[in-house]
């Protein structure tokens, strides 16, 4: 009976910290900023197909570069989520800051975007977009301050560029066909072979450990801790938390809040790419990745409370072991069948039903703490 | 300060465009392969000169991964038929529409294809949810609907053809090809909508049938990714090894099969018998985690027959060379080609009575062998079990030696047992009534 237990709360810690992995970038640009990042999902899909990337250029290499390259892969993906997450803050978000509904709708634009992007991408499209970036390049060192009074050309100038690189890049597709045409992803899947060593388990009594599990477990933990230190002892954690706290305040300070945000929506975007490589070892790589997990993590969030970080550690855990609790069909077994409650639990215990569940009683919980489990205190909340 | 402006401007319209033009660049790059198969070999074509028909899969959204492989294989055989000359003189011209993965998205779209674009026919759909929600659509405008895909069975509409597998001839030869050589206890795991439910319906009454056991079935919400509570009940439940019988669809897969393994639930002992899964999924959940399980198709590429290379050959050169061919993929294109014999045979490719009562009987030689339109709509086709190589093709461990006849009224359910369709009959319940009753 023990172990049957202890299995369940294995699983159920385990369920918790892919939840947690993957909303944590989330709590950070969600919970911290306030931003309401519908792209998440699509930052992580971007670390899960930077996994992919450095499993084929390293991975082929075989031997111990197959066994080690996910060390590789994670800081990778970690600095091309990163990257894309600064993008996107630099040309969107930070127009929209204060706008909630606006900020929702573009990134959710942007997440489409992104998706079909990753379906849709070939030489053809990667030639037609780099030479519009090196005209407009072009053009703004080099043309446009010559027009000094006349503003309006430079949006000409992009439109002309950008039209010119359209029928480039289709022309090139068309003259040489299949080699620039063919999708470097397409809408299928693609295969994430994870190292040897991750693929099998450790063996304990009757059942065995999954070892990616251990994995992600293990590389939940180092991120929080990290997170963790960075936010508590580090300056730029500082100023983070103090911009998270009052945003006038610290800019009267003297602390550059336009530079903060970007930093930290980088770091949330960086760690939502991490985590697209942790469940590139549990399940599908493909352009719907981060649709799987989008609602999740903002449960996570909501659920725990909004600019907390142990608020969506404790959510994700509980929601985890309830999720495993009603849906593994160990409550009928432990009540026994004599026990009323047992055709009760049965009838919940497959998975959908016990989504069904696990939602009715976070809305049941939010009805009675409707910010989240550990609320912000103080004068600022409301701002 | 007014230069700061106006490149605060430009970051903002250059982002947007920048969007735009990507958005539109995806969405463009679409329907490119219509727009050349209906203007390649004719361009003096005249509109009076063309055959429409329609393309109904879900581009985008999560069925998006195996249906685009459809429609390709749909694709290269009007191009091929169009290069040939077309048929009855005439070109033919696919118009595709996007179901999206949302099931009444598809019936707009199989409206909105026959209605306005006046289509002859569609070769469409992948689930069977989305088969049901245009099921009425094709009753009510007395249109033909092409279905490419393996499915539950059930169903036998005059104004639908079926040239994917039925489940006695696939999941019923499956079961009792395990228990003769597998094992007594199965496991059923299936994704939560019609077809999973449906095929486990038949396996349990089958199972009941030939001496088997059921130990338990859970089913997964499409496109789920944590499948651990359903690991731990495959341990509680089969301790010892036992079968597992699979009949997850998309996504899930990927996970399922990841996350078995690492919990040591490996095909030695725990063979997983899967229904959805086929070349193009081994390729996207990655052969170290399949190798040695198995899958029921007609058709596999390894298959080693002259029509079957130059399919594949022809599929490659066309789509890339590292592209696979599976079982919905010849389906697909199998129909493509009986619509073109019927039509043929009918003199008429508008005339839709016609066309259908010319369909019935049609041979053709397909990849997997020879295959015929049998009065129930449904198709003869050869049964193959495979097993999972390292290389990600599968090894034939069993072939029928005949096509199997197909049965839609499964024999192992209590509610349809002796029930038969037959649309060469002139009689009002020829889809479903009791076999030998006039």
């Amino acid at each position: 009976m023990l172990s049957v237990l202890l299995d369940t709360l294995f699983d159920g810690i385990s369920i918790g910290s892919v939840l947690l992995l993957a909303a944590l970038g989330l709590a950070i640009v969600f919970g911290l900023m306030g931003v309401i990042n519908m792209a998440h999902g699509e930052l992580m899909m971007i670390g899960a197909y930077t996994m992919y990337l450095v499993q084929n250029s390293f991975g082929g290499l075989g031997g111990v570069w197959f066994e080690s390259y996910i060390f590789l892969a994670l800081p990778t993906a970690f600095l091309v989520a990163a990257l894309g997450g600064l993008m996107l803050e630099r040309w969107v978000i930070r127009y929209l800051y204060g706008r909630p509904l606006e900020t929702l709708l573009a990134t959710w634009g942007v997440s489409l975007i992104l998706q079909q992007f990753v379906r849709s991408v070939n030489w053809a499209m990667v030639i037609g977009l780099v030479l519009w970036g090196a005209l407009i390049l072009t053009g703004r060192l080099l043309v446009w301050p010559r027009w000094g009074n006349l503003p309006w050309m430079s949006r000409v100038w992009v439109i002309a560029a950008g039209a010119l690189a359209w029928g480039v890049g289709a022309l090139a597709g068309e003259r040489f066909g299949l080699a620039l045409e063919e999708p470097w992803f397409g809408a299928e899947g693609v295969d994430v072979n994870a190292p040897d060593w991750l693929q099998g388990g450790i063996p304990l009594g009757d059942f065995q450990l999954p070892a990616s599990r251990l994995f992600i477990i293990s590389l939940t933990s180092i991120c929080l801790l990290g997170l963790y230190l960075f936010l508590q002892k580090s300056p730029w954690g500082l100023r983070i938390r103090a911009v998270t706290q009052n945003r006038s305040m610290s800019a009267c300070l003297g602390i550059p809040t336009g530079t903060v945000d970007a930093l930290t929506f980088a770091l949330g975007s960086g760690l939502a790419g991490v985590a697209g490589c942790a469940v590139s070892l549990l399940g599908s790589v493909d352009p719907n990745l981060g649709q799987e997990y989008i609602v999740n993590t903002f449960m996570v969030v909501v659920v725990g409370g909004v600019g907390n970080l142990v608020g969506s550690v404790v959510a994700a855990m509980t929601i985890g072991i309830l999720q495993d609790l009603f849906s593994s069909g160990i409550l009928p077994l432990l009540l026994g069948d004599k026990n009323p409650l047992t055709g009760f639990f049965n009838f919940f215990a497959t998975d959908s039903m016990a989504k069904v569940i696990v939602f009715a009683l976070i809305i049941i919980f939010l009805q009675v703490r409707p910010a989240g489990m550990f609320p912000q205190k103080g004068r600022s909340v409301d701002a | 300060m007014k230069r700061q402006f106006s490149r605060r401007k430009f970051l903002l319209y250059g982002g947007a465009t920048l969007g735009t033009t990507m958005l539109l660049k995806a969405c463009g790059s679409q329907p490119t392969p219509e727009a050349q198969s209906s203007a390649s070999p004719t361009t003096s074509a005249s509109p009076s000169s063309t055959i429409k028909v329609g393309i109904l899969h879900s581009l985008s959204g999560t069925m998006a991964i195996s249906e685009k492989t459809v429609v390709d294989a749909e694709q290269m055989a009007i191009d091929e038929i169009n290069a040939a000359g077309g048929v009855l003189g005439m070109q033919i011209e696919a118009v595709v529409e996007d179901g999206a993965s949302d099931w009444p998205t598809f019936a707009a779209k199989a409206k909105k294809l026959i209605e306005q674009d006046k289509v002859v026919t569609v070769f469409g759909c992948w689930t069977s949810a989305s088969r049901k929600a245009v099921l009425p659509v094709f009753e009510s405008e007395k249109n033909m609907l092409w279905y490419p895909v393996q499915y539950e069975g059930q169903e036998c509409s005059k104004y639908v053809f079926y040239t994917g597998a039925v489940p006695n001839q696939q999941i019923e030869p499956a079961v009792t090809w395990l228990l003769k050589n597998k094992g007594k206890q199965f496991f059923l795991v299936g994704s939560d909508y019609v077809f999973p439910r449906t095929a486990n319906t038949i396996i349990k009454g089958q199972l009941q049938a030939q001496g088997g056991t059921t130990v338990g079935e859970d089913y997964l919400p499409l496109g789920a990714t944590e499948v651990t509570p359903i690991i731990a009940k495959i341990r509680a439940a089969l301790p010892n090894g036992g079968v597992i019988f699979n009949t997850l669809n998309g996504d899930s897969n990927v996970a399922f099969f990841k996350q078995l393994k690492g919990s040591g639930i490996t095909p030695d002992k725990w063979p997983v018998m899967s229904v959805s899964i086929a070349e193009q999924e081994v390729q996207s959940i990655g052969t170290s985690y399949l190798d040695g399980q198995y899958a029921s198709w007609n058709y596999f590429m390894s298959i080693d027959s002259p029509a079957n290379k130059k399919f594949v050959s022809d599929f490659q050169a066309k789509y890339g060379a590292n592209r696979v061919t599976d079982d919905p993929m010849e389906a697909a294109y199998i129909a493509v080609y009986l619509w073109k014999q019927a039509v043929e045979k009918a003199g008429t490719a508008s005339d839709l009575e016609k066309v259908r009562a010319a369909a019935l009987g049609q041979s053709f030689n397909a990849p997997e062998g020879k295959v015929t339109l049998e009065d129930n709509h449904h198709l003869a086709k050869f049964v193959r079990i495979g097993e999972v190589q390292p290389s990600g093709q599968f090894s034939v461990v069993y072939a029928s030696p005949n096509a199997v006849k197909p049965q839609p009224w499964s024999q192992f359910v209590a509610s349809t047992k002796g029930y038969t369709c037959n649309w060469s009959l002139d009689r009002p319940d020829a889809g479903k009534f009791k076999m030998g009753s006039t």
